[in-house]
C-alpha cells in the first residue's frame, strides 16, 4: 500500500496532462450516480471505462471502493477517500493528498453491495494481472491459486497472451487449466482441462481433482434418480451396522440407540424405595437386570423405550445409503476420477524412486559407519565396542574445529583429516594397551574395549556436556535436488553418498593395490606365515586398527553434518554397524557394501509401510536380520574355502 | 547322592551359610523388627541386590560355564517383571476401582468394572482396551505361570533357532543383543500393550496387602529374594557339578570336540540357555516389586552389558564370583552415582563421582579383564588353594 500511495505521489508531481488526458476525477464525475450508488448492472459501464482509461490511480481506487471507503462531498459532489468515521479524512483520489477533515454529517459514503464488489474485486485481478511489475503479477497469480474462485477464471484467461515472462505464463496456463476444470463454462472445456493437468503431480492439482470428487455421505429411503451418486453402500460388507445406524440417527430417520451410560443414569434417575422398575438396587450389577428395570421404566412411559435389534435391522433395511457427488455432472466426475488414477499411478512411481533414493542414502550412511569396523571386525576377527565412540569422536572433532574455524567449507576440509588423525591415534593406543594382550580371546575383546566404550561416552559427557552440539553444514550443501513434487534429495545426502563411494574406492585401493593391503590379506590369512616371510604382524594388526578406526572417525564428521552430536551417537550406531558387517558377510568389504544396501533398503522400505511408526520398523528389521542370520550364518558374501575357517 | 554332591562342592555350603547369616543380620536390623539400624529403603535395594545376584549367577552358567556370552539375558529379568506386574497392577487398579464405584447410587456391571480399569490402566497411553496380552492379568496363578513361560519360550525358540544354525562366539552375542535391542524397543511403543515407555508403575503396593507396611513388605521380598538365591545357587551348582557339568565345560573350551564325542551339543546349550533364562525371569519378577516401577528402558541391551561387567568383574566359572561381583559392583555403582562417595577436590577440578564413575568402572573393568581374567572370585584361590 505505501508502495502505491509513493506510486501515486510520484504521478501526481509530473506536469498535469503529460502521462495522462483526464484525472479520475472527472471520470467519476461522468459516471457520478453509479459511483454513488451503484448497482451490479449499471457498475459495468464505469469500470471498463476505468480499465480503459489505464490510469494507475484506478486500482486505488477500487480497492478503496471495495473496502466503502469513497465518500462524496455534499457540498461540490467531488469523490474522495475517507478514512475514520467521525470526521472523516477526505484524501484526493488523484494526488493522495490530504485536503482536510469533514464532519460525518458533510458527506455521504458509496456502499458497494456484494455482487458489486465482486465485481471490483475481479477488475482488481485483471489490473494486477496485466501490471507491469512482475512481482505483483506473480502475486496477483499466488493469489488466485490461495483462493481459487470461479470470477478468476476470465480476467486469468485474458492475461496470459499479453504475458511477457516465459516462467510466469506457464503458471498462468497451469492456473487457468485448474480453474478451468473446476469452473469452466461447459462439459467438454472442463473435461479437457482435467485431461490437460492430469499430467502434473504436484500437490495443489490432486487437490484440485480430489475437491471435484468431494462425495457427501447420504441416506434416503429411495436413491435419488438424478443425482451424481459415488458408491451405493451395502451394509454389513462396506459400511458396519453402527455406524450406518449412527447415519440414521443422524438424519432424524430412526430414534437413538440407548447405551449403557444413559440407561444408568435413568435408572439412578428413577430409584423409589430402593427399587427400580421392580428390582431392587443391588441387584442391578449386571445388564440382563439392568435391561429388565429399563423396560418397567419403558413401560411407565418414563423413559424412551429400548431400541431392540430387530428394530434396527428394520429401519437400515429400509434405507439405503450412498454418497453423492457434490458435482452435478457425471462427465466431469469420471474425467476426474480417471485423471486421478493417472496421477496417483505416476506418484506412486515417484515415490517409490525418492524411497530408493531415501534407502540408498541411508545405505551410505551405514557403509560409512560399518566399513571402519568390517576392516577391524571382518579382517582382523577383532570385535571393536568402541567402534561407534570412535564415530562419535570423529564428529566431537568436527565440533571443536567450527569452534576455532569459522569458515564452513574450510572447517570440514580441515575436520576430515583431523577426525581420521584423532581417531587413527585413539585406535592405535587402543591396540597397543588393550587389544594386542587379548587377540585369541575375541569375546574378551569384546567385553573390553565395551568398558573403553563406557569411559569414552562418559567421557565425552563429562567435556561437551548431555546437549546436543551442531555440526554445521557448508552453505553449498543446503537445500536439495528436486526432481519432480515427488522426488527430492538433499545435497547433504548426495554428498555422504559420494563420500560412501570414495571411501569404499579408497578402501578396496589400499587392500588390493598397495604394499600394507598385500601384507593386510596375507595376515588376515596366516599371521605364521606371513611372519616367516618377512612381514612384522604386529605392526600390520596395529595400522589395520588404526586405519579402521580413523575412517570411523571420519564417519562420525559425515554424520555429524545430518544428525546430531551427542555423546550417545556412537551408541545408536554400533548395534546397526554390527548388523551390517554380520548380514553382509565378515571379512569382505563388497559384503558390507551389499549389507548395508540390504538394511538401508529394508529399513526404509518398512518405514514405508508402516510410517507412522519408526520404532516398530527398526523392530522389524532386527527380527528380520535374526532370521536372516539363520538361513546365512556367514553372511551375504561369504568367504569360502580356507580362508572361511573360523 | 545330595551328600557327594555338597561333599565335592563345600564351597555352596559356605555360601549357604553365609546368605542365611546375612539374611538374619539385616532381618534384625531392618525397622520391620523393630531397631531400624536398616532403613526400608536399603533393605529394599539389598533384596534387588540379592535378585541381581540370581540373574548374576545364571549368567554366570551360561557365560562362566558354557562359553555362550549371551548379552541378552536382561531381557528375560524385564519379561519376568513385567508378567509379575501386570497382575499387580491390574489387581491393584481393580481394588481402586471397585472403590471408587461402591459409593454410586446403583453397583457397577462386570463390563463398567473392566471398563474403568482400561482407562485408568491404558489411560496414559491414549487407549482404554485391553489388549490380548492382558487376557490372564486378573489371575495371579496364570500371571506367575507366564513369568516362566513366556521368557522361557523366547530363549527355547530363540535359542534353538541361533544354536541349530551353529551361531556361535561373537556372532551369537551380538544376535543376542539386537534380540534385547528389538524387545526393547517394541515395548517403547504406546501400542505395544504394556503402556510405552511409561511402563508399568506403582508395582511396590501389593493387593491384598494394603494395611500391611512397606517396612514389612520390603523385609517379606528381602526374605524371598535371598530364598530364591539360595535355591538357584543349589540348583546351578547341582547343575553345573558332575557328568553334565563336565559336559557343559566341554562345550565351553572346545566345542566341536565334544561333538565329536558323540554329545548332542545344541540340547545342552539350549538347555542351558532356556534354564538360565526361566530363572533370570523369576529373578526379575522378584525384583520389580522392589523397585516399583519397570519400563522399557530397563532391558536396554546397556543392561544386559552389565550383567556381563559383573559377572566378569565377580569371577567367571565359578557362581560365587557372579553374586560378590553383582553385589560388589551393583551396589558400588548406586553408592558412586547416589553422590554418596566424597568429591575429590583437585584444585584447578573437582571430580563429581556422579559424572566419573562410569569412566572409573569401564577402565577398571578394562584392567580386570587384561590383568585378573579370573576377577574378585580369583583371590579366594590365593587364599584357600595353594598356587599351582
Amino acid at each position: 500500500m505505501f508502495r502505491r500511495l509513493l506510486l501515486v505521489c510520484a504521478l501526481a508531481l509530473l506536469p498535469v496532462g503529460f502521462a495522462q488526458a483526464q484525472t479520475l476525477q472527472d471520470l467519476l464525475q461522468s459516471h457520478a450516480d453509479e459511483v454513488q450508488k451503484p448497482g451490479r448492472r449499471s457498475v459495468g459501464v464505469l469500470i471498463d471505462d476505468l480499465v480503459a482509461s489505464e490510469l494507475p490511480q484506478a486500482v486505488t481506487f477500487l480497492e478503496a471502493w471495495r473496502d466503502r471507503e469513497i465518500v462524496r462531498r455534499d457540498a461540490d459532489g467531488l469523490f474522495f477517500r475517507g478514512q475514520g468515521k467521525d470526521p472523516v479524512a477526505l484524501i484526493d483520489l488523484d494526488t493522495g493528498e490530504d485536503v482536510g477533515s469533514v464532519g460525518k454529517s458533510e458527506v455521504s459514503q458509496s456502499r458497494p453491495n456484494g455482487g458489486v464488489r465482486k465485481l471490483i474485486g475481479e477488475a482488481l485481478v485483471q489490473f494486477q494481472l496485466l501490471d507491469p511489475d512482475l512481482t505483483k503479477r506473480s502475486e496477483a497469480v499466488d493469489a488466485i491459486a490461495r483462493s481459487m474462485d470461479a470470477s478468476q477464471l476470465a480476467p486469468l484467461q485474458g492475461s496470459i497472451d499479453a504475458e511477457p515472462d516465459a516462467a510466469l505464463k506457464a503458471r498462468k496456463e497451469r492456473l487457468a487449466g485448474m480453474l478451468t476444470a473446476q469452473f469452466g463454462a461447459t462439459t467438454q472445456d472442463r473435461v479437457l482441462a482435467i485431461e490437460k493437468i492430469s499430467t502434473d503431480l504436484s500437490v495443489d492439482v490432486r487437490a484440485v481433482l480430489n475437491r471435484l470428487l468431494t462425495t457427501q455421505s447420504n441416506v434416503a429411503a429411495e436413491l435419488p434418480a438424478n443425482a451424481n451418486i459415488a458408491k451405493v453402500f451395502e451394509v454389513g460388507a462396506d459400511l458396519s451396522a453402527a455406524d450406518a445406524y449412527g447415519q440414521l440417527v443422524d438424519a432424524e430417520l430412526a430414534p437413538p440407540l440407548v447405551g449403557a451410560d444413559a440407561i444408568r443414569e435413568a435408572l439412578v434417575a428413577n430409584i423409589e424405595d430402593g427399587a427400580v422398575g421392580g428390582v431392587q438396587v443391588h441387584a442391578l450389577n449386571n445388564d440382563a437386570a439392568r435391561a429388565q428395570a429399563y423396560a418397567a421404566l419403558a413401560g411407565q412411559g418414563l423413559v424412551p423405550p429400548l431400541v431392540t435389534q430387530a428394530d434396527q435391522q428394520a429401519s437400515l433395511a429400509a434405507h439405503q445409503f450412498f454418497e453423492v457427488y457434490e458435482e452435478p455432472d457425471t462427465a466431469v466426475t469420471d474425467a476426474a476420477l480417471a485423471a486421478l488414477e493417472a496421477i496417483e499411478t505416476r506418484v506412486g512411481v515417484s515415490q517409490a524412486v525418492d524411497l530408493g533414493l531415501d534407502a540408498l542414502s541411508l545405505a551410505s550412511i551405514y557403509f560409512l559407519a560399518a566399513i571402519g569396523l568390517a576392516i577391524t571386525f571382518g579382517v582382523m576377527g577383532v570385535i571393536n565396542m568402541a567402534h561407534g565412540e570412535f564415530i562419535m569422536m570423529g564428529a566431537y572433532t568436527g565440533y571443536v574445529v567450527q569452534l576455532f574455524v569459522p569458515d564452513y567449507t574450510l572447517s570440514i576440509l580441515i575436520a576430515l583429516p583431523l577426525a581420521f588423525a584423532v581417531t587413527f591415534g585413539a585406535g592405535v593406543t587402543m591396540e597397543r594397551l588393550v587389544i594386542r594382550h587379548l587377540y585369541h580371546r575375541p569375546l574378551e575383546t569384546l567385553l573390553a574395549t565395551f568398558g573403553i566404550s563406557i569411559a569414552l561416552q562418559q567421557l565425552a559427557k563429562n567435556i561437551f556436556g548431555t546437549q546436543a552440539r551442531p555440526l554445521t553444514s557448508p552453505a553449498w550443501l543446503d537445500g536439495a535436488l528436486v526432481f519432480n513434487d515427488v522426488i527430492a534429495i538433499s545435497y547433504i545426502r548426495i554428498a555422504i553418498f559420494v563420500m560412501a563411494l570414495v571411501f569404499l574406492g579408497l578402501i578396496l585401493f589400499v587392500l588390493k593395490r598397495t604394499r600394507l593391503g598385500l601384507e593386510v590379506r596375507a595376515v588376515t590369512q596366516n599371521p605364521g606365515m606371513a611372519a616367516s616371510m618377512g612381514i612384522n604382524p604386529d605392526r600390520i594388526n596395529m595400522l589395520t586398527f588404526g586405519l579402521g578406526s580413523g575412517i570411523a572417525g571420519i564417519a562420525g564428521v559425515a554424520i555429524g553434518l545430518y544428525a546430531k552430536v551427542t555423546s550417545e551417537m556412537g551408541a545408536d550406531y554400533i548395534v546397526q554397524s554390527f548388523m551390517t558387517v554380520v548380514v553382509g558377510g565378515v571379512g569382505n568389504v563388497w559384503g558390507t557394501l551389499a549389507g548395508a544396501g540390504l538394511i538401508g533398503g529394508l529399513q526404509k522400505g518398512i518405514e514405508w509401510l508402516n510410517p507412522s511408526n519408526t520404532l516398530a520398523a527398526q523392530t522389524y528389521m532386527i527380527l528380520f536380520i535374526i532370521l536372516f542370520i539363520q538361513f546365512r550364518p556367514k553372511g551375504i558374501v561369504a568367504l569360502k574355502g580356507r580362508a572361511a575357517a573360523d | 547322592m545330595q551328600r557327594s554332591f555338597i561333599a565335592q562342592n563345600p564351597s555352596v555350603l559356605w555360601f549357604l551359610l553365609a546368605l542365611s547369616l546375612f539374611t538374619l543380620g539385616v532381618t534384625i536390623l531392618s525397622e520391620a523388627f523393630g531397631s531400624g539400624l536398616i532403613s526400608t529403603s536399603f533393605v529394599k535395594t539389598l533384596g534387588k541386590t540379592l535378585c541381581l545376584c540370581l540373574i548374576a549367577v545364571a549368567m554366570d552358567v551360561v557365560w562362566g560355564y558354557c562359553g555362550i556370552l549371551s548379552l541378552g539375558h536382561f531381557a528375560f529379568f524385564g519379561l519376568g517383571g513385567y508378567a509379575v506386574g501386570m497382575w499387580l497392577m491390574y489387581a491393584r487398579t481393580e481394588a481402586l476401582i471397585i472403590e471408587s464405584l461402591a459409593s454410586q447410587p446403583i453397583p457397577p456391571t462386570p463390563q463398567e468394572i473392566s471398563d474403568a480399569i482400561g482407562n485408568q490402566i491404558f489411560g496414559v497411553v491414549g487407549s482404554s482396551e485391553f489388549p490380548l496380552i492382558w487376557a490372564f492379568a486378573d489371575s495371579l496363578f496364570l500371571q506367575l505361570l507366564m513369568v516362566v513361560l513366556v521368557p522361557g519360550l523366547l530363549a527355547l525358540v530363540f535359542g534353538w533357532l541361533a544354536f541349530r544354525s551353529r551361531v556361535t562366539g561373537v556372532y551369537l552375542s551380538i544376535l543376542t543383543q539386537a534380540m534385547t535391542l528389538a524387545l526393547s524397543l517394541y515395548l517403547f511403543q504406546n501400542d505395544s500393550g504394556l503402556r510405552g515407555n511409561n511402563g508399568l508403575s506403582g508395582l511396590q503396593n501389593i493387593p491384598g496387602f494394603e494395611q500391611t507396611g512397606q517396612a514389612t513388605l520390603s523385609i517379606v521380598f528381602f526374605w524371598a529374594s535371598a530364598f530364591a538365591l539360595g535355591v538357584g545357587y543349589l540348583f546351578f551348582a547341582w547343575v553345573v557339578s558332575g557328568k553334565m557339568g563336565s559336559v557343559i565345560k566341554g562345550i565351553r573350551d572346545n566345542e566341536a570336540r565334544v561333538r565329536f564325542l558323540g554329545y548332542h551339543v545344541e540340547s545342552y546349550k539350549l538347555f542351558v540357555f532356556t534354564i538360565t533364562a526361566v530363572v533370570s525371569a523369576i529373578a526379575g519378577a522378584l525384583y520389580y516389586p522392589q523397585a516399583g516401577i519397570i519400563n522399557p528402558g530397563e532391558i536396554a541391551p546397556i543392561a544386559s552389558i552389565y550383567l556381563a561387567v559383573w559377572v566378569a568383574i565377580g569371577g567367571r566359572g565359578r557362581l560365587y564370583g557372579a553374586v560378590i561381583g553383582a553385589a560388589f559392583v551393583s551396589l558400588l555403582s548406586s553408592w558412586f552415582t547416589g553422590g554418596g562417595a566424597p568429591d575429590i577436590p583437585l584444585g584447578f577440578y573437582t571430580i563429581q563421582w556422579t559424572d566419573w564413575w562410569l569412566v572409573l568402572l569401564g577402565l577398571s573393568f578394562v584392567a580386570v579383564t587384561l590383568f585378573f581374567p579370573k576377577g574378585i572370585g580369583g583371590l579366594f584361590d590365593y587364599v584357600f588353594r595353594k598356587p599351582s
